[in-house]
């Protein structure tokens, strides 16, 4: 990461201290945040292949009889970081959680329409909901190491699902160093991998959670408000990471707060009663929305 | 007010302390090294041990475990994952049925079921009748454990691939473990001085004798045939038996403590 970005983080950070955005805001937060990391970031990905890697259409995903997503489409660009953004209760939890099969977990929850990652219908007779959470990473809310595994263990715990054959123990250490490194922890942990992985901080565990998610190497990664429970440093570290992990793979974050959809985002989409309202570059969602009702949400007049 | 829930908090622990004490002055003569390696004696010879009840009441012990734990382990997993449905409310409900049971009636299960048939008592049928009244212990204990590792634990595994049954045995259980165990013991230490159960199917043995097929000593049996026996030295012995059914219990405790101890680094590979 390099440091002129960091310290644009920084200042916006401080400069979002303000309780209710309005259009000059907003677009001061944007604008000069996204030009260089874009030219810096996006670069890899050229601007003309814009591949999907995963998207939804006409999309419904209800609890019993209660829709709460409704005829949903939306495609999500290769190497591409996309937001969602909206109110409590619009649904954009259970969209994200419909793309990896994780809402049918629930009782009584079911989907309709179809999701594809790379063109392959995830929701198919005969594709396992199994295998394709294993192409699709999630990392939630609230931080979920688990207990009574150690850091390294925590790290590899998907590893020993994935393949018939679990990797070797140098192939595991391996792995694990890798997926540490990419999610910024090596450093603060590799003198006690060994170690209970709950006596890490919250910003730590959560960063261990998404080391966790990219040590199965998913081609996608789900972030279910990922700084939701975090302080506002160890936000920034989450932050910085979506960034630099988005020239590897596509992410879809689900967040609340718009300044971060605003940060690390390269397209924003916005839901409001479990209905997708508009779908934009980020830029310019949040400096010229198209309809008054996403006008309305990121200039704070409600949600 | 508080002074008066003090004074409770006191008599709450004064039994313990009064049977301990004792039992340590009435018993602790007859623990010896012969006490737990030699036979009982005939009234009057000086001596003599439990060693035969010591083996039975673990053999009997074993058994219960083997019958109750994985019954009531899977029971209770099973409960706490289909909480709400008919099923498992059913369950839940015959469950706590089964554990207001007086021992006695368990008692009369196993000897109409495995002793009668076979003809004769046995140390199996003890077990099983000890077994079947740790299950609704275990059943209860397992799903209370179980209900308390947050349900976001087992988002995250089954968000990584992980199957269903996957997730309730290496995430879920297994987080849950610490409690499960001590569950268990507590179910272990309830039935490990069970008497009733065992007057008509374990019966008691005078003789050595570790064939789960035959009638089996115990502890419990040993230390109620010796303490309505009007000799002296008999009711030391029973006094002493009575100690070592308490340090038995207490061993299986730790024992089974610092083997579940969360040990790090070790579950993988």
């Amino acid at each position: 990461m390099e440091p002129s970005i960091v310290n644009e983080i920084q200042v916006d950070s401080r400069s979002l201290g303000a309780n209710s955005i309005h259009d000059a805001a907003a677009r001061a937060i944007v604008t000069p945040r996204l030009a260089p990391v874009t030219a810096a970031h996006a670069a890899p990905a050229s601007e003309t292949s814009t591949s999907v890697a995963l998207a939804a259409q006409s999309l419904s995903a209800f609890f019993g009889a209660h829709a709460a997503v409704r005829d949903v489409d939306i495609e999500m660009e290769t190497s591409r970081v996309t937001a969602i953004i909206g109110p409590s209760g619009c649904g954009k939890s259970t969209l994200l959680r419909s793309f990896n099969r994780m809402h049918e977990t629930v009782n009584g929850a079911r989907v309709t329409g179809s999701v594809l990652l790379d063109g392959t219908p995830i929701y198919g007779d005969g594709t396992s909901a199994i295998a394709v959470r294993r192409h699709i990473g999630m990392v939630f809310q609230r931080p979920t190491p688990f207990p009574t595994m150690s850091i390294r263990d925590n790290v590899a715990a998907g590893l020993r699902v994935q393949q018939r054959q679990s990797p070797s123990r140098r192939d595991t250490d391996y792995i694990v160093e890798d997926a540490l490194q990419r999610a910024g922890l090596w450093e603060e942990v590799k003198d006690r991998l060994r170690t209970s992985a709950v006596a890490l901080s919250g910003g730590q565990q959560q960063r261990l959670c998404i080391a966790r998610a990219l040590a199965t190497k998913p081609k996608v990664l789900l972030l279910d408000e990922p700084t939701a429970s975090l302080d506002p440093a160890s936000t920034q570290k989450v932050e910085e990471l979506v960034y630099e992990l988005r020239a590897t793979m596509t992410i879809v974050v689900v967040t609340h707060n718009m300044q971060q959809a605003a940060r690390v985002s390269d397209r924003t989409a916005f839901m409001l009663n479990g209905s997708l309202i508009e779908v934009a570059p980020t830029n310019a969602l949040f400096t010229t929305p198209r309809d008054p009702r996403t006008e309305a949400y990121i200039t704070g007049r409600f949600g | 007010m508080v002074a008066l829930t003090y004074i409770a908090a006191t008599l709450a622990t004064l039994p313990l302390i009064f049977i301990l004490l004792h039992l340590v002055r009435a018993g602790a003569a007859a623990i010896t090294p012969a006490f737990f390696t030699h036979m009982p004696q005939p009234v009057g010879e000086p001596g003599g041990g439990m060693a035969n009840a010591i083996v039975g009441s673990l053999i009997l012990i074993s058994i219960a475990a083997a019958v109750g734990l994985p019954i009531g382990v899977g029971a209770g997993l099973y409960l706490a994952e289909h909480r709400g449905m008919r099923l498992a409310n059913t369950v839940r409900f015959l469950s706590d049925v089964l554990n207001g049971l007086p021992s006695i009636v368990m008692g009369i299960f196993a000897w109409q079921f495995l002793v009668r048939p076979a003809g004769h008592f046995s140390a199996l049928a003890g077990g099983v009748a000890l077994g079947v009244m740790m299950i609704p212990l275990v059943t209860r204990t397992t799903e209370e454990m179980i209900r308390i590792v947050p349900n976001s634990l087992r988002e995250a595994a089954l968000a990584l691939g992980y199957q269903r049954w996957r997730t309730s045995l290496s995430i879920i259980l297994r987080t849950a473990l610490p409690g499960i165990v001590t569950g268990a013991l507590v179910a272990v230490a309830r039935v490990a001085g069970e008497t009733a159960p065992l007057l008509f199917t374990a019966f008691g043995n005078q003789f050595w004798s570790t064939d789960v097929q035959r009638p089996i000593a115990a502890l419990p049996l040993q230390i109620f045939t010796y303490a309505i026996s009007p000799y002296d030295e008999w009711h030391v012995q029973a006094n002493g038996g009575a100690l070592v059914l308490i340090g038995m219990v207490l061993i299986i405790s730790i024992a089974a403590r610092v083997a579940t101890r969360s040990r790090f680094g070790s579950a993988v590979d």
